[in-house]
């Protein structure tokens, strides 16, 4: 974010009052970590409930009779056939079938959708989306919310100990409980949780409810990346560019079958010739060996010394207790079980392809 | 008797008979966060000031810790190989990086002592 001033998030007073360090990210001042520390907050989250501020994500509602073929267009996604509620990840792509950035859609009603991108490309997503609904009897809305997450296992229970009841919910879904709330069964951790948009008032009403339950703890964005690490989820910037396309990103099961084959999303055509010879890279999972942690920017190569790929995302796994990493590297090495090296420092570490998630899903899907 | 030095880049020398052990403060211990892993030094290599002598490592972030004076390494703490957050729970103790011995006792004098650290880091 160049020459921009930093953004505050609205809460930001309680997230002081609360002793946060703050950051840089995406061009906002965000809370990376709390009193009790990254390893602490992220085996609080796994274990009972994290509350994470993420405002600096982006709302916007599309509505009009043309929204879902916008959508469409715009993703690589069948919006019609959507139930109401259902949500579905998906991505804006270019027309060489790059990730612009990846969202979730939501189906609000018969012709309103939500959706939410990332911090650091919700100026770009919200022109690319505007100068397509020319095209389309539709109107593109960014909304002013400021935008919760509460994760974990004990979640559901502090939301309704907060008068929130959520039990019909299922993961993946997202409904409008209140005027002007945005509430998906969703998240970013691999947990059973859920994502809130509400206007500042209502937030601070509900966040000071939440935080009188001992389940639930503030949760910096150090803790929520080394949460979705673990899970197995991109960030985009990183293990996610408009230079990757979903097939080398191991993503097509978030694209329908007959959306591949038919769909008119921009990017189609470059998509199904990337499927047709086979993507020549793929996202995997790394696991070093011993304790020392790969992180993004490593470059990876195989027991003869050739080039193999590179590492996109990295850190330590407080839930694994053991270093965590993600990466691209050639098709041909991308099965589960090859032996690779990262250079870290001049010094070759042994590390593992190896399947995602590192922690499994928790997700809550009926 | 041993004298206690400290730097600019939160770093402490406990100096005593030409041999400094070196450490980082708890100031920087905090800042940094838990920390997973200590790349240790090669006990025998010589190095000059500003050289980057152990790189630690927290869970978000790799940083480097330079040594505060020339010297040559002559011991390094083993027992952070199997619990690395020793530097965050005793950090002036326990938490010590190398241990080094000093070619150019003299570069101590530019170094800070207790009172002055504290003013520094406010």
């Amino acid at each position: 974010m160049t020459g921009q001033d930093t953004r505050h998030l609205p809460l930001e007073d309680l997230h002081q009052a609360a002793g946060a360090r703050f950051g840089a990210f995406a061009g906002w001042s965000m809370p990376l970590t709390y009193p009790p520390g990254v390893m602490k907050e992220h085996l609080h989250t796994r274990e009972h409930a994290g509350l994470f501020d993420i405002s600096h994500m982006k709302l916007f509602e599309v509505d009009g009779p043309g929204a879902a073929a916008l959508l469409n267009r715009a993703c690589p996604l069948d919006a019609v056939t959507l139930d109401i509620s259902q949500s579905k990840y998906t991505f804006f792509l270019n027309e060489a079938a790059g990730i612009i950035d990846d969202l979730i859609v939501t189906r609000l009603g018969q012709d309103r959708f939500m959706v939410v991108a990332n911090a650091g490309n919700a100026i770009e997503d919200e022109k690319h989306l505007r100068a397509l609904s020319a095209n389309f009897d539709a109107r593109v809305s960014p909304l002013d919310r400021v935008f919760l997450a509460i994760q974990g296992p004990d979640a559901w229970a502090a939301l309704a100990r907060a008068g929130i009841e959520t039990g019909s919910l299922l993961f993946m879904h997202g409904i409008e409980p209140r005027q002007n709330w945005f509430m998906s069964r969703s998240g970013y951790t691999g947990e059973d949780g859920f994502e809130i948009g509400l206007p500042e008032k209502d937030a601070r009403d509900l966040v000071a409810k939440l935080l009188e339950d001992e389940r639930v703890q503030w949760i910096g964005l150090a803790a929520r990346d080394s949460l979705r690490l673990e899970a197995g989820l991109c960030l985009h910037g990183q293990d996610l560019t408009p230079g990757i396309d979903p097939a080398s990103a191991g993503l097509m099961w978030a694209i329908p079958k007959d959306v591949r084959a038919s769909g008119a999303f921009i990017g189609a055509d470059a998509l199904r010739s990337i499927l047709e010879r086979g993507p020549s890279q793929r996202r995997v999972g790394l696991k070093p060996d011993g304790r020392q942690p790969v992180r993004a920017g490593a470059t990876l190569v195989d027991a003869g010394g050739n080039p193999a790929g590179h590492v996109t995302s990295g850190g330590f796994g407080p839930s694994t207790g053991h270093p965590v990493a993600m990466g691209y590297v050639d098709t041909a090495l991308a099965k589960a079980g090859t032996k690779l090296f990262a250079d870290v420092r001049g010094t070759k570490i042994p590390i593992d392809v190896t399947s995602l998630p590192f922690t499994p899903h928790r997700y809550r899907k009926g | 008797m041993a004298k206690t030095y400290f730097t600019a880049d939160h770093e402490w020398l406990r100096v005593e008979g030409g041999v400094a052990t070196v450490g980082i403060t708890d100031y920087a211990q905090e800042q940094l966060g838990d920390l997973v892993f200590v790349e240790l030094p090669e006990i025998g290599r010589k190095l000059a000031k500003g050289d980057t002598a152990v790189v630690v490592e927290s869970v978000k972030a790799a940083s480097d810790v330079y040594a505060p004076v020339d010297g040559e390494i002559t011991e390094a703490n083993g027992s952070l190989s199997a619990d690395p957050s020793l530097v965050n729970s005793a950090a002036t103790g326990d938490g010590w990086l190398w241990k080094m011995k000093l070619s150019n006792e003299g570069q101590l004098d530019s170094l800070m002592d207790e009172a002055a650290y504290k003013a520094h880091i406010g």
